[in-house]
């Protein structure tokens, strides 16, 4: 059946390689490695509960021109908007954004395809390596503190019935001591069939902090791929939140390398899908040296026939004594064709560690839905309660309160149009 | 004019018949005691009255202040003015007392059509109400019945009773978990409420609870059905003769 199907139509793969332009050197090698290794299948252990092959199905075609694009609201998490970058269809439109009046030791501008494909990337990082040509830079020097947090928004466009595909890279780097909030919005309500393929690459240094929070609220044709790793040095916190609720498929895939002692990292995130949505989270907690924490609360609901995956990998080197590490794991099953697929996976090498795991998945409980209801509340409101007071718990993990509050406010809002 | 009227009620849990033809009035300003063992179908009758699921009606009417009843959402049952205190009531993580409280009351006052009470005016009413029954702020902030003790628990429903003012209270084993000092407390709130306009029915397996909440007229329930109904003296010679004039043996 793929066979026959791949002689009438060009597969995914095929259809990006004829759409790229020319590419000499280190680009066109990369690119060459991802023909050629194809998409990822299910029987590839990282894969194994994201299906791909809608992907094959896809026209693509090129992406409109930003320029060209009438663009109504720009998505904030904040009060009164600050620096922030503003992409449309992937490309930089520096007339949404607002770079100006920023601390001195402070750079943040739109990147030019800096990227160069290493042999080893996964594939969308390879496809991301090889094509990206514009993205996000934020360069904080040593010892800054830059108080108003930056936004990042990425806005989907399509023309046709095509599908597009882009392919932002983000670089976000803290210097020893500096600080800095990061909100990346990606927003695509009614955008059509696209592909935004996004990789990030996070550095925060010693006894830098950095909070790094994420609303993937993608149109519900999109396909949302996003690549992150972030390197950690001694003494960092990294506070990091992904609320994943649009998108047809989402793959959030980050990689956090604890690399010196004493760092506080927290990886968590939520969802609430429905439809036939498929929301993916699955992360890496690499700690590599003593004395470091790591927590993270990952909670989700999904109705409809959607399916939520979470991988959760930590790993603690033989180095890594003293490591705290915590995990846990839930999802609301709001239908019988409601999915979650979990897969916690510690891999511990070393022996004086303190590591705990949880994973649960459940439906809402009829016992509180029927003391709620015979108080007079109502059905729908009665499932609203329940259901905040459930993502509350991931998403009371989000440090700054304003973004905390938005977030909350975007969930609530998923809950009230079911 | 009858507040409730319940006629023939025959209900049904997995086939099974657990009450099997229940007839019982009760007009406003009465509080009428239903006695009964275990098993008899009381926890039933309340559960069937406020509208759980899980329960299957095969014959016989409720009409609540000219209402059919059974007809009604479980919701709108609350909304018209019934009100189940629990006999275990059910704790909520992560949704406050007062957040649930507020939605509650402002969701039968929607029902009445009456103004919602903003943020202000509610907390002056639920701080009223919870120092009346010996609440402390804290136990009002809380996420609903988590951590409470049984007494905490009840005093909450008792609460909720006194925020929402219903015409029609059912009192399920309000006394069962409790101490004296907690059960006076709770008397004294249901006591507060009682009023011309209003009725009560007050489920238990024992008498003690009705040396506080003195009743009007008194029910025994066994095997599905009143076997017997009389003055408040019933509950005092049920508490020393037992139920086994009724053809029921207990269990201890």
């Amino acid at each position: 059946m793929r066979d026959e199907q791949n002689q009438t139509a060009k597969n995914f793969v095929e259809q990006v390689v004829a759409l790229a332009p020319a590419l000499a050197g280190p680009r066109g090698e990369g690119l060459e490695r991802f023909a050629k290794a194809g998409l990822p299948s299910t029987r590839v252990e990282a894969w194994k509960f994201t299906n791909l092959r809608g992907l094959d199905k896809l026209t693509l075609g090129p992406a409109p021109d930003a320029a060209t694009v009438t663009v109504d609201a720009i998505p904030t998490a904040l009060d009164a908007p600050g620096p922030r970058l503003v992409f449309v269809a992937g490309q930089y439109r520096a007339d949404l954004s607002r770079v100006g009046a920023l601390p001195e030791g402070v750079v943040l501008a739109a990147s030019t395809g800096d990227a160069t494909p290493v042999a080893g990337e996964g594939p969308f990082r390879a496809l991301n390596s090889a094509l990206s040509s514009q993205g996000a830079a934020l360069r904080v020097a040593a010892g800054v503190k830059l108080a108003s947090p930056v936004e990042l928004v990425f806005i989907a466009a399509t023309t046709g019935d095509k599908a597009a595909l882009w392919n932002p890279r983000i670089t976000i780097d803290i210097a020893d001591g500096a600080e800095a909030t990061v909100v990346e919005h990606h927003a695509g309500a009614n955008a059509g069939t696209y592909v935004s393929n996004i990789v990030a690459d996070v550095t925060v240094g010693v006894a830098a902090r950095l909070h790094h929070y994420k609303l993937q609220a993608e149109g519900l044709d999109a396909w949302h791929l996003a690549n992150i790793s972030t390197h950690l040095a001694r003494d960092a916190v990294y506070d990091t939140f992904v609320l994943n609720l649009g998108a047809r498929l989402s793959r959030h895939e980050a990689r956090q390398v604890l690399d010196g002692t004493g760092i506080a990292a927290r990886v968590s995130g939520a969802y609430a899908i429905s439809g036939n949505q498929v929301s993916d989270i699955t992360t890496l907690i690499d700690h590599a040296k003593p004395h470091c924490t790591s927590r993270e609360v990952v909670k989700g609901v999904i109705d409809g026939s959607a399916r939520a995956v979470f991988q959760g990998k930590i790993i603690v080197r033989p180095d890594a004594q003293k490591t705290d590490g915590y995990q846990l794991n839930r999802a609301l099953l709001l239908s019988d064709q409601a999915e979650i697929n979990s897969k916690p996976e510690l891999e511990i090498y070393a022996d004086d560690v303190k590591c705990s795991h949880g994973a649960t998945a459940g439906e809402l409980d009829e016992d509180q839905m029927f003391y709620l209801r015979a108080r007079g509340i109502p059905r729908d409101a009665a499932r609203v309660l329940l259901i905040g007071a459930f993502l509350d718990e991931a998403l009371d993990e989000i440090i700054d309160e304003t973004v905390r509050a938005y977030f909350r406010a975007r969930a609530e809002a998923w809950m009230g149009a079911r | 004019m009858s507040l409730i009227e319940i006629k023939n009620l025959h209900a049904t849990v997995d086939g099974k018949a657990i009450l099997k033809g229940i007839d019982l009035t009760i007009n406003a300003g009465e509080v009428h005691a239903i006695m009964g063992p275990n098993g008899a179908g009381k926890s039933t009758l309340s559960y069937v009255l406020a509208g759980r699921e899980g329960y299957e009606i095969t014959e016989g009417s409720v009409t609540f202040d000219g209402q059919d009843l059974l007809s009604m959402e479980i919701e709108e049952r609350a909304a018209a003015g019934l009100f189940l205190a629990f006999q275990y009531p059910v704790e909520i993580p992560g949704v406050s007392n007062t957040t649930f409280l507020k939605e509650a009351l402002n969701a039968v006052r929607k029902t009445r059509g009456e103004t919602p009470l903003d943020a202000m005016q509610f907390l002056k009413l639920i701080r009223a109400k919870a120092k009346d029954l010996s609440m402390t702020d804290d136990m009002i902030k809380r996420a609903v019945n988590v951590g409470f003790s049984g007494g905490e628990k009840k005093r909450n429903e008792a609460l909720q009773m006194a925020v929402l003012q219903p015409k029609l209270a059912i009192l399920d084993e309000t006394d069962s978990g409790l101490d004296i000092d907690a059960l006076k407390i709770v008397a004294e709130g249901v006591n507060k409420l009682r009023g011309p306009e209003r009725g009560m029915l007050v489920i238990t397996h024992y008498q003690r609870l009705l040396d506080y909440i003195v009743p009007d007229v008194v029910h025994v329930l066994a095997n599905g059905r009143i076997v017997k109904s009389g003055g408040k003296e019933l509950a005092l010679e049920l508490e020393a003769n037992g139920y086994a004039q009724f053809g029921v043996t207990e269990a201890a």
